[in-house]
């Protein structure tokens, strides 16, 4: 066990006892700020991995963005404030589940890498990553670019406030075809 | 040296938990976190394999996951605060998909279908009374 060996495994520990926490909090708020706890000790794995840059994305991206939206989305459905009492449904197939695939997966690992051992890694720049997604990967990046601006205009759409006059993009787009 | 077992096998432990909460919670936003836990296992598979060949690829396709699960999250909550304002609630388990929504101030708001289908009768929308 070296000492990096040692790190990786204090944060995976943590990473882990935040997921816990996630899905089995009664309080809806809390489970939010335990994911920030999960994905920041993955971000911390990630370091420790060596890619630089993919940890720091995750904490804009992950701590950064999708948990604050998620604590949005709790604050807008109007989530009670201290525990709720009916969150969850009944825990046999989901432990079934989840314990098949979780403990599978790392008995899995473990058989096949159990002994392996790899150099440390050099902590990686941005400069290769940029090198690759440029180069071999370029056109996945375009076609991802599409995708997120296709995700934004359909978020747009679907929580458009239809209030006062009833009407969506569809009847917009119909009124319009039939004034032309 | 390393042993990339150790991340891996906190990677699987992170995707039970996750798959254990998809199935096991009942609001549809602790759904969505939990999928994100799935997500976040999947990177660090990627970026462990990474380290055990010398390459970057994984990286690349950790980055393309992490865009993915942001264009995903904005979608979910979309249609979660749709659900919301539809229905005043957001227990999946009492979504049912040909039900009426319950309308009801100060949140009432049609459902698509019966917009659509205004829009097609001729209802007075606002752009219908200008042409």
């Amino acid at each position: 066990m070296t000492l990096q060996d040692v790190l990786l495994s204090v944060v995976g520990l943590v990473a882990v006892a935040g997921g816990v926490a996630v899905v089995t909090t009664k309080q809806l708020v809390r489970a939010g700020l335990w994911l920030v706890v999960a994905l920041g000790a993955v971000a911390v794995e990630f370091l420790l991995l060596g890619a630089e840059f993919a940890a720091w994305v995750q904490v804009l991206i992950y701590v950064g963005a999708v948990v604050v939206l998620l604590l949005f989305a709790v604050m807008l459905t109007r989530a009670p404030i201290g525990r709720s009492s009916d969150l969850d449904r009944p825990a046999l197939p989901a432990t079934l589940v989840g314990a098949a695939s979780g403990l599978g997966l790392a008995a899995l690992f473990v058989g096949v890498f159990g002994q392996f051992q790899v150099p440390a890694p050099a902590v990686g720049t941005a400069e290769r990553i940029g090198d690759s997604v440029f180069g071999a990967w370029v056109l996945p990046f375009e076609v991802l670019s599409i995708l997120l601006l296709a995700a934004l205009v359909g978020a747009i759409v679907l929580s458009r406030p239809a209030a006062p006059a009833p009407q969506d993009a569809s009847a917009d787009a119909v009124a319009q075809g039939s004034s032309r | 040296m390393i042993r990339p077992v150790i991340p891996l096998v906190t990677a699987a432990l992170l995707f039970g938990l996750g798959a254990y909460g998809v199935l096991r919670r009942r609001n549809a936003v602790l759904v969505l976190m939990s999928v994100e836990l799935m997500l976040n296992a999947v990177n660090l598979v990627l970026v462990t394999g990474d380290t055990m060949r010398e390459r970057v690829t994984g990286q690349v396709f950790a980055l393309f996951v992490i865009v993915i699960a942001a264009a995903e999250v904005g979608v979910g909550l979309a249609l979660v605060l749709r659900l919301f304002r539809l229905r005043q609630d957001i227990n999946i388990d009492q979504v049912a998909l040909d039900d009426e929504p319950r309308t009801g101030p100060p949140f009432a708001a049609p459902a698509l279908a019966d917009a659509r289908s205004g829009a097609a009768a001729g209802a007075p929308t606002l752009d219908g009374e200008q042409a």
